[in-house]
């Protein structure tokens, strides 16, 4: 039997925050915790794309933060590929990648300076790599001029486009992907989803894919795990959960597990 | 075992290419900051030239001296300051450009990340101090006859093992506090100036800034490199300071990576390793 790409047993993890009561004097400020995750279990076969589903602040990005060894667990283990996260960071990172929703460049350097840094990081430069990344990023639909410009002169979807070659360029076992298309116009949302499939049909890659979109979790995913408040609600293949709970779409079977919909819940975040 | 060593060697180029790029990128800023650099030493070597102007010439005071003595201080303190800070940005820098996460994924040991830094420093602090010696030279006539230029050398090599150690140990404030890491890096390095002799002997300080002083680097540092353009002194008379400012690194470096370790786990513990901190 194959190693689980993810492995994840009795994760939880708080953030503590000192904070003041209501009506408590300035001076008074007490220790609060707030729960991100709770008890979380996971087993992800390699291959794949996995969904992670849920509003903001239900503990997504903690999940991608920890397998990505930027964050240590309160309890639990983590393993990435049998790695552990916390004593085997350097294992875990030389078999992943990362793409977040606002993409990490130098914004003052070019695609291609960005790449060859990258490159140089995971110890994946060779003599062929700037024709390798001009042809990733043309067959990415990106044109030829862009590669020498710097990064902010590109649009957020240029810039995703190569945030996602780049992390291919180093060539991961596994793709943590938070929000990668979160803000994008709806064409350029269309173009990255279109990239990321591309990329994923020429390269054998795990994907976990964190979103509070359900379409594209439906269009992308083959299992999607629902998260609320740090807590699985619901873990299937999108096609099963709308069979199980009886619903059109992963939005419905989102509403019908908490009563709420994900606008509703982003809304509250924007209030708060 | 050979491979993780060349990856690792790839990797600390990258990250001196990357400042190299940043730089690059940032030209007139860069010029900017060495108008700047040429501005402050040249104050200094007018402000020599002003003594005697007030009429502190004469007796035993030699005003040629004088002025080598501050124009080789502000030079020097340019050239460690700059490296210094270098370092000691290398996070805050990450979190401005908002890459702190993504370089803190990639499978690289700190070491050679914060030694990648260094070394630009290094290489770039060298070529910039040298434009404005030049320029010093030209406006100052600096005689530098009775220089021991190897000897200089030799305490300038020496000195970079604990400055390395020293901005290592800086570094380590903006994981400490995101907010406030990078003015504390400020307040240290003016906490050096202070102590380290950089423009009057150690003697004119009060008691306790002279003890601290005497344990700081760039004392040792600066008085070795004096001695060997003011004085002549050799190679071979140097070796007690380059020794104490070796020892120093070889207590330093490790101190500053072994802080920098446990940094890095309070701040994946507390979740600070985030571009808004």
């Amino acid at each position: 039997m194959s190693v689980p790409a993810i492995e994840i047993r009795g994760v939880r993890k708080a953030f503590r925050r000192r904070e003041r009561d209501a009506h408590a004097p300035w001076w008074r400020r007490g220790w609060k915790d707030t729960v991100a995750l709770h008890e979380l279990d996971l087993t992800v076969a390699p291959g794949g794309v996995t969904g992670i589903l849920g509003p903001n602040g239900s503990g997504k990005s903690t999940l991608i933060r920890i397998l990505g060894t930027l964050m240590t667990p309160d309890a639990g283990t983590a393993k990435v590929f049998g790695w552990n996260v916390v004593t085997q960071g350097l294992e875990v990172r030389r078999h992943i990648n990362r793409v977040s929703v606002e993409a990490a460049f130098f914004k003052e350097l070019s695609p291609w300076e960005n790449m060859v840094y990258a490159s140089r990081l995971y110890g994946a430069v060779s003599r062929g790599t700037r024709r390798r990344v001009v042809e990733i990023l043309e067959d990415l639909g990106l044109p030829r001029d862009v590669i020498d410009q710097p990064m902010k002169q590109l649009s957020r979807g240029q810039q995703q486009k190569v945030a996602i070659a780049r992390s291919f360029l180093t060539a991961p076992s596994l793709l943590l992907m938070d929000e990668p298309t979160t803000g994008l116009d709806p064409r350029s949302k269309k173009e990255v989803q279109a990239v990321l499939e591309k990329l994923r049909a020429k390269q054998d890659i795990t994907v976990l894919l964190c979103t509070h979109d359900m379409d594209e979790a439906a269009q992308l995913c083959e299992r999607v795990l629902m998260l609320d408040g740090g807590s699985v609600l619901a873990d299937g293949a999108p096609d099963q959960l709308c069979a199980r709970y009886g619903a059109s779409t992963l939005e419905d079977v989102f509403m019908q597990l908490t009563g709420k919909t994900l606008e509703a819940e982003e809304m509250v975040e924007v209030e708060v | 075992m050979i491979g993780v060593r060349s990856s690792e060697m790839g990797a600390l180029l990258g990250f001196a290419e990357r400042q190299l790029y940043v730089y690059r990128r940032y030209w007139v800023w860069e010029l900017v900051w060495l108008f700047y650099s040429i501005v402050s030493v040249l104050s200094i070597g007018f402000l020599a030239s002003g003594l005697g102007a007030l009429g502190a010439e004469g007796g035993t005071f030699d005003l040629r001296k004088a002025q080598l003595y501050l124009l080789i201080g502000a030079l020097l303190w340019g050239y460690l300051s700059l490296v210094f800070m270098e370092a000691a940005y290398a996070i805050a820098w990450e979190r401005w450009e908002g890459t702190i996460e993504y370089t803190f994924m990639a499978p690289v040991r700190r070491v050679t990340h914060l030694m990648g830094i260094c070394l630009f420093a290094i290489v770039y602090g060298l070529a910039r101090t040298f434009v404005v010696l030049l320029v010093a030279i030209a406006i100052f006539n600096i005689d530098f006859t009775h220089a021991n230029i190897a000897g200089a050398l030799f305490v300038l090599a020496a000195s970079m093992a604990p400055l390395v150690g020293l901005a290592i140990l800086t570094s380590v404030l903006p994981l400490l506090s995101p907010q406030k890491g990078e003015q504390m890096s400020f307040a240290v390095q003016g906490f050096m100036l202070l102590v380290s002799g950089v423009y009057y002997p150690l003697s004119v300080l009060p008691l306790p800034l002279q003890a601290a002083g005497w344990i700081s680097p760039l004392t040792y540092a600066l008085s070795g490199m004096r001695t060997s353009l003011l004085d002549g002194a050799t190679v071979g008379d140097q070796l007690p300071t380059a020794g104490i400012l070796l020892a120093m690194g070889a207590v330093l470096i490790p101190l500053g990576f072994g802080v920098f370790t446990w940094a890095e786990r309070r701040a994946k513990r507390l979740g600070l390793l985030k571009r808004s901190g």
